[in-house]
C-alpha cells in the first residue's frame, strides 16, 4: 500500500520556530487535497503536539503519515518523560513554565484537544526516557 | 471549464520577464515563461499586489470605463467610503457626493449605507452562539478568495451575508424607483472601486448568482474629473445617508469596531491577514468574535486602484468621520430592513480545487514523493530564474508537467561544467 511520510524535527525550547512543523503539514494536506473536516482536526492537533515538544520535552521529532485511509501523526521526544499520564490529560492541570505562560501556552488543554481532535489516540511515556504520541485521523 | 474573469491581466508589450511579481503572489499564481509573466487563472484572488509591484505596469485592473454607464437611463453612483479620502482639500462628504452627482449621475448612493445594513445584519449573526468562531468578514473579497484557495478549512467561518456595494445597489435601485416611479431595470448602479478584487466579485460573484452592481470604474479613472466637480460643487447635505461607523469601513478595523467592537481582531496586508489565518486553522483564536481581514495595508484606503497615498486617506477620512456626528447602526437601521432585502448569500461557497496536485490521493501522494525528490536535488536559492515562485513551486511545475529540470540556471550550470571536464578528460586521453 503507498504511503507517504514527512519528518520534521522539533527543538526544544524553540519558540521562533515552533509552528513551521505544522504549517509545512497542512500545506502538504491542502496539495494531496485532503477534506476541510479532517484538515482543520489535524490543524488543532498537530500544532498542539508541536508546541508540547517545544515547551515540555527536550526535543523530539513529528512525523505525518499518509495512506489512503489514514493520516498518521507521531510524536516522539527524548524526554524528560511525564510521571502521572491521568493528571496530564485532565483538562486545565499543565506544567508549563512561566516563560511558555507568558506567551499565551499552558492552558492545560493540549492533550485534551489532540484526543477531542484525532480519530484514534495513544500515549506512551516513561520518565528519563521519553514520550510517544500516536494520532490518527480516518479519511 | 468556463474561464473565469479576472480584473488583473497583464499587459504583454510591457511585461519585460523580471520576477518582481512571482515572490509576491500570495497564492503562487504567477509563473515567467517564454518571456512574460503568465497569471494561472484558477490560483489568482485578483488582490492586486503584483499591480502595485511591477514597475513597468505591466499588471493591469480591467474595469469599466465611465462612458459604460451611458447604457443605462439612469445611472446611480455606488462610491465606496474609501473614496472619501482622496481629495486633500474637502470639507465634507456631501461635497464628494455633489461632485460625484455633477459628472453625470442621477443619483449617488453611498456603499457605507450598505455598510451600516451590514453591520446590522452581522451583529445579529454574531447572537447565535453556534456558529463557528471567529466569523470572518465577508467584505474583501480578494480574502474570500485566499479562503477558497489556500484555506478552505476556513470557508463555514465566513459571515453569509452579501457585501456592502451589493446591499447598496439592491437598496439604491429600489429606492430611486420608487421615488421616480421609474422601472429597476432601467436603473444602472455603478461601484466605484478602490481595487480590482471587487471588479472580479461583480462580474463572478461569490455566494449568489449575479451581482446587483452593473458596473465598476477605478478611482484611478474618474480622479481628475471628479477632483474638478468637487472643487465646484456645492455641498449637499441630503446625499449623506450613512453612519459615521458605515463610512469607517473604508480603513481597517473601520469593519470591526462597528461589528464587533469588544471582541475582535483586524489585520491588513494580506500577508499577515495568511499568518493570522493559520492560528484561525490551529484553533488558537477561539475565544474571538470576529475576524476582520483586508487584503491590503491599510484596508480599502489602501487599494490599488486609489490615487492618494492609504495613510494620508485614511488621515482625511478620520477628519471627516470628527466632523460629523451620528448614531450606531444599531440605532439608525430599523431591523425590518434586515428581512427587506436579500441579505444572505443564497449559495454555498466551495473551496477551490486549484492547490491539489491530483483529483486521486494515491497519484497525489506518488506526486509528493516525486516533488520530494526534485526538490532536494535544486539549490534551494528560491530566485525565481526558472520562472517559478520557489524551488518547490519549480519542482511541482516539473512533475505537473510545466517545466523541466534544466530550466533551472543552477543546475544548467552544473551540468555545463560536468559536461566541459568530460570534454577535456576525452581530450587529454585521445592526444597522441
Amino acid at each position: 500500500m503507498a504511503i507517504l511520510e514527512q519528518v520534521f524535527q522539533v527543538e526544544a525550547g524553540a519558540f521562533a520556530t515552533a509552528g513551521e512543523a505544522s504549517m509545512t503539514i497542512k500545506r502538504t494536506l491542502k496539495k494531496l487535497g485532503i477534506n476541510a473536516n479532517v484538515l482543520h482536526q489535524l490543524s488543532v492537533a498537530s500544532y498542539e503536539v508541536e508546541l508540547n515538544l517545544v515547551i515540555h520535552s527536550m526535543g523530539g521529532a513529528l512525523t505525518l503519515t499518509v495512506e489512503p485511509d489514514k493520516l498518521t501523526l507521531t510524536s516522539k521526544d527524548v524526554g524528560p518523560g511525564i510521571p502521572d499520564i491521568g493528571k496530564a490529560m485532565t483538562e486545565g492541570y499543565s506544567t508549563a513554565s512561566e516563560e511558555a505562560r507568558s506567551l499565551g501556552f499552558g492552558a492545560g488543554m493540549g492533550l485534551p484537544n489532540m484526543k477531542r481532535n484525532a480519530t484514534t489516540f495513544s500515549i506512551e511515556s516513561e520518565v528519563g526516557v521519553g514520550t510517544t504520541i500516536v494520532m490518527t485521523f480516518a479519511l | 471549464m468556463e474561464k473565469r474573469f479576472h480584473s488583473v491581466r497583464l499587459d504583454k508589450e510591457k511585461c519585460r520577464a523580471c520576477t518582481n511579481c512571482l515572490r509576491r503572489c500570495p497564492t503562487e499564481a504567477i509563473r515567467v515563461r517564454g518571456g512574460r509573466a503568465h497569471i494561472i487563472d484558477e490560483l489568482c484572488i485578483d488582490c492586486g499586489e503584483c499591480i502595485r509591484v511591477c514597475e513597468y505596469h505591466a499588471k493591469i485592473a480591467v474595469t469599466d470605463p465611465l462612458s459604460s454607464i451611458s447604457r443605462f437611463k439612469y445611472k446611480i453612483a455606488l462610491p465606496a467610503p474609501s473614496m472619501y479620502g482622496q481629495f486633500k482639500n474637502i470639507q465634507s462628504i456631501a461635497q464628494v457626493l455633489a461632485g460625484l452627482k455633477r459628472m453625470g449621475f442621477d443619483d449617488v448612493f453611498e456603499v457605507a449605507r450598505g455598510a451600516d445594513i451590514v453591520t446590522r445584519a452581522v451583529r445579529e449573526k454574531l447572537r447565535q452562539p453556534d456558529l463557528p468562531r471567529p466569523l470572518i468578514s465577508a467584505a474583501c473579497p480578494a480574502i474570500v478568495r485566499l479562503i477558497q484557495v489556500r484555506f478552505p478549512d476556513l470557508i463555514d467561518h465566513i459571515v453569509d451575508i452579501r457585501q456592502p456595494m451589493e446591499v447598496a445597489a439592491l437598496m439604491a435601485k429600489k429606492e430611486f424607483a420608487r421615488k421616480h416611479g421609474v422601472k429597476e431595470e432601467d436603473i444602472g448602479c455603478f461601484f466605484i472601486t478602490p481595487c480590482p478584487a471587487k471588479v472580479t466579485a461583480i462580474r463572478s460573484p461569490i455566494g449568489h448568482e449575479t451581482s446587483a452592481v452593473d458596473g465598476a470604474i477605478s478611482v484611478l479613472e474618474i480622479y481628475g474629473l471628479l477632483s474638478g466637480h468637487t472643487k465646484r460643487a456645492t455641498a449637499d447635505e441630503s446625499l449623506i445617508t450613512a453612519t459615521p461607523w458605515g463610512v469607517g469601513w473604508a480603513s481597517s478595523g473601520g469593519e470591526a469596531g462597528a461589528v464587533c467592537p469588544d471582541n475582535s481582531l483586524a489585520v491588513d496586508g494580506i500577508e499577515n491577514v495568511m499568518r493570522v489565518l493559520e492560528e484561525i486553522e490551529n484553533g488558537k483564536l477561539k475565544d474571538l468574535d470576529f475576524f476582520e481581514g483586508n487584503a491590503c495595508t491599510g484596508g480599502c484606503v489602501g487599494g490599488p486602484l486609489n490615487f492618494e497615498n492609504n495613510y494620508v486617506a485614511r488621515n482625511i477620512i478620520h477628519r471627516l468621520i470628527d466632523k460629523s456626528s451620528g448614531l450606531h447602526p444599531d440605532e439608525k437601521v430599523d431591523v425590518s430592513l434586515l428581512n427587506k432585502y436579500p441579505l444572505n448569500n443564497a449559495l454555498p461557497i466551495h473551496p477551490s480545487s486549484a492547490m491539489k496536485l491530483d483529483d486521486d490521493l494515491l497519484e497525489a501522494m506518488r506526486k509528493m514523493e516525486e516533488i520530494e525528490q526534485i526538490s532536494k536535488r535544486l539549490p534551494g536559492y528560491d530566485c525565481g530564474s526558472c520562472g517559478s515562485p520557489t524551488c518547490h513551486a519549480f519542482a511541482e511545475d516539473i512533475v505537473q508537467g510545466f517545466a523541466r529540470e534544466m530550466d533551472c540556471v543552477h543546475i544548467l550550470k552544473e551540468q555545463l561544467r560536468l559536461m566541459a571536464q568530460q570534454m577535456v578528460h576525452l581530450a587529454e586521453s585521445t592526444r597522441e
